[in-house]
């Protein structure tokens, strides 16, 4: 070795950098591919229409107060939007760079694993933040929203930005047990529209919800990430019980992902 | 052996009940182009990949640029370059995007505009990957590999599937490479390619080496006896000293003891009786020809063991 080996400082500064322009990569490649790009972002605006278009009229009781239905949905299509950027998108892109190669490729190369992965993570967490402004500035122009602001906004982006990251670990744990591309998409929306259900982010949790749902909407974190979304929107209590759980989700995501990811296909 | 890019002995590999590499020693020199030639499923990937890192090895040992890739991939990686067998990139960026960002990732990389000529994609650089053709994508993972400017090279059946000219053309690309001072190693299942581009060939089947050399010298192609070769006429033959004969579909196919000595007497004899020898020619066994001998000796059938 001719070099000098590098200092620990330098190493994380040359892994930071890389990691940095791997984003910049990975937002190109993003918006270039038209498909991909269109529904991440139409997707949760056209539910936000069509749901307050068919549901829109009347009130939703949330913490004592009543919630007009359009507002109610300006925060769960946000939260809807953060979930399919996070938890589907990871799923399904991991599956398809795993089954062509990419990734054993990238394997072979010196590129870390947690730079080339903390890269895609953190692209989705931008990705989010931007979707989540959208859907705020959609709902503040059509549905009354109310957008966060001083503490609130603190505690939403504390909220949100949590959420992001737990929910592409969950992606990352859920792509090991996807055998192959053609299974990537009926896994990652099985596996999320029953919760995205269950927890009320497309059909408001009424009064005479039975009790094992509740239990259900308790136990997963996709109620908890809504809720928290709420406190930012709506302003209802926030809970930081339900970024607790959220994370607790997200740490086991990972740990099954370090776990079980696999970088070639399935033989 | 300071000068030896990679050194494997006695190198076994299984899966379950099924042998893939079934001791395997091998020694190949800095700057060599090696081929490793065999069959599908005769265990080429499996060992190349136990070089690049990817597979572990139930015995034996492997010394590659004088790491263990099992034990210091880490340092390994920046010293290679890897074309797998199916690969890809990411579709939507662009040539020069793509090799950008893999050279990002190495201490040492090559020019980026230096390795697009190199493998001739100089035109194709604000293209991006999903627009190439096959051929164009396979020299991008061509590029790609070296990028990093790596001491040494595995081409893992860098042609399969292409059209007679793309593989002309990553011949060339390889060609190239060789004025470079690469060492590489190329599997492939094309005795054409192996004889166009090697230095020296392996020739693998069923796990084992069953014959290296240079592909001169193959299999004993260099000592192997020419045949004499012509349609039979209508007389009866001279008695020329013959190793071996044959009598099919009309020809004679004769292995004389002395060339020479039979071509005079036979062209002698058909002269004076006015008889004309037709498609008389001189044969020598082809690497093809060596190639099928040594691989059906266990039968070209013999697919167990995961490519």
């Amino acid at each position: 070795m001719s070099t000098p080996k590098p200092g620990a400082v330098s190493t994380v500064a040359s892994g930071l950098a890389l990691t940095g322009s791997q984003i910049r990569y990975v937002n190109k490649a993003f918006w270039r591919n038209p498909a991909s790009a269109f529904f991440t972002f139409a997707f949760p605006l056209m539910f936000l229409v069509i749901f307050t278009a068919l549901l829109g009229h009347g009130t939703v009781p949330i913490g004592g107060r009543q919630i007009h239905v359009s507002s109610y949905y300006v925060s769960a299509m946000a939260t809807f939007a953060v979930i399919t950027a996070c938890y589907t998108n990871m799923a399904i892109s991991l599956a398809f760079q795993r089954d062509s190669g990419i990734l054993k490729h990238v394997e072979g190369t010196p590129m870390p694993a947690g730079v080339y992965l903390a890269a895609r993570v953190l692209h989705s967490v931008l990705i989010s933040v931007l979707l989540v402004a959208l859907t705020a500035a959609f709902g503040k122009a059509f549905y009354q929203a109310e957008i966060p602001t001083g503490d609130t906004l603190l505690r939403f982006l504390a909220m949100l930005v949590v959420g992001a990251i737990s929910f592409c670990a969950l992606g990352f744990a859920i792509a090991a047990f996807i055998p192959n591309l053609d299974a990537a998409a009926p896994i990652a929306n099985a596996t999320i529209l029953p919760l995205l259900f269950l927890s009320g982010v497309f059909i408001p949790i009424g009064d005479n919800t039975p009790a094992w749902l509740l239990w259900v909407a308790k136990v997963f974190p996709v109620k908890h990430f809504a809720d928290g979304m709420q406190a930012g929107f709506l302003g209802t209590t926030f809970h930081p019980v339900d970024l607790l759980i959220v994370a607790a989700w997200g740490v086991g995501g990972l740990v099954i992902a370090v776990a079980r990811f696999r970088w070639q296909p399935r033989a | 052996m300071t000068d030896a890019a990679v050194v494997v002995s006695g190198l076994v590999k299984t899966y379950g009940s099924v042998t893939a590499v079934a001791g395997v020693d091998l020694t190949i020199a800095s700057g060599e182009v090696f081929a490793l030639l065999g069959p599908n499923g005769a265990g080429k990937t499996t060992m190349v990949e136990i070089l690049e890192g990817y597979r572990g090895r139930d015995a034996g040992q492997v010394t590659v640029l004088g790491l263990d890739p099992s034990r210091h991939r880490r340092q390994l990686k920046q010293r290679i370059g890897i074309v797998l067998q199916s690969t890809g990139v990411d579709r939507y960026l662009t040539v020069q995007e793509t090799l950008a960002m893999y050279g990002d990732c190495y201490p040492h990389r090559r020019d980026v505009d230096e390795v697009l000529d190199l493998v001739g994609l100089r035109e194709q650089r604000k293209q991006r990957v999903i627009k190439l053709s096959g051929g164009q994508q396979r020299r991008l993972d061509v590029a790609v590999a070296l990028i990093g400017d790596p001491e040494l090279l595995f081409l893992d059946e860098p042609t399969t599937g292409f059209d007679p000219s793309a593989r002309r053309e990553a011949w060339n690309v390889i060609k190239n490479l060789a004025t470079l001072n690469k060492t590489v190693l190329l599997t492939t299942h094309y005795m054409d390619e192996a004889q166009h581009l090697a230095d020296r060939v392996a020739v693998i089947v069923a796990g084992r080496i069953v014959a290296r050399g240079t592909p001169a010298t193959l299999g004993g192609r260099d000592i192997a006896r020419p045949h004499l070769r012509f349609r039979r006429p209508g007389e009866t033959l001279p008695a020329i000293e013959t190793i071996e004969r044959s009598d099919v579909d009309g020809y004679v196919d004769i292995v004389p003891a002395d060339l020479t000595a039979a071509l005079h007497q036979l062209t002698g004899w058909a002269i004076q009786r006015q008889i004309t020898l037709d498609d008389l020619e001189i044969l020598r066994p082809s690497l093809e020809d060596t190639y099928l001998r040594l691989v059906g000796d266990t039968g070209p059938g013999n697919d167990s063991g995961g490519s």
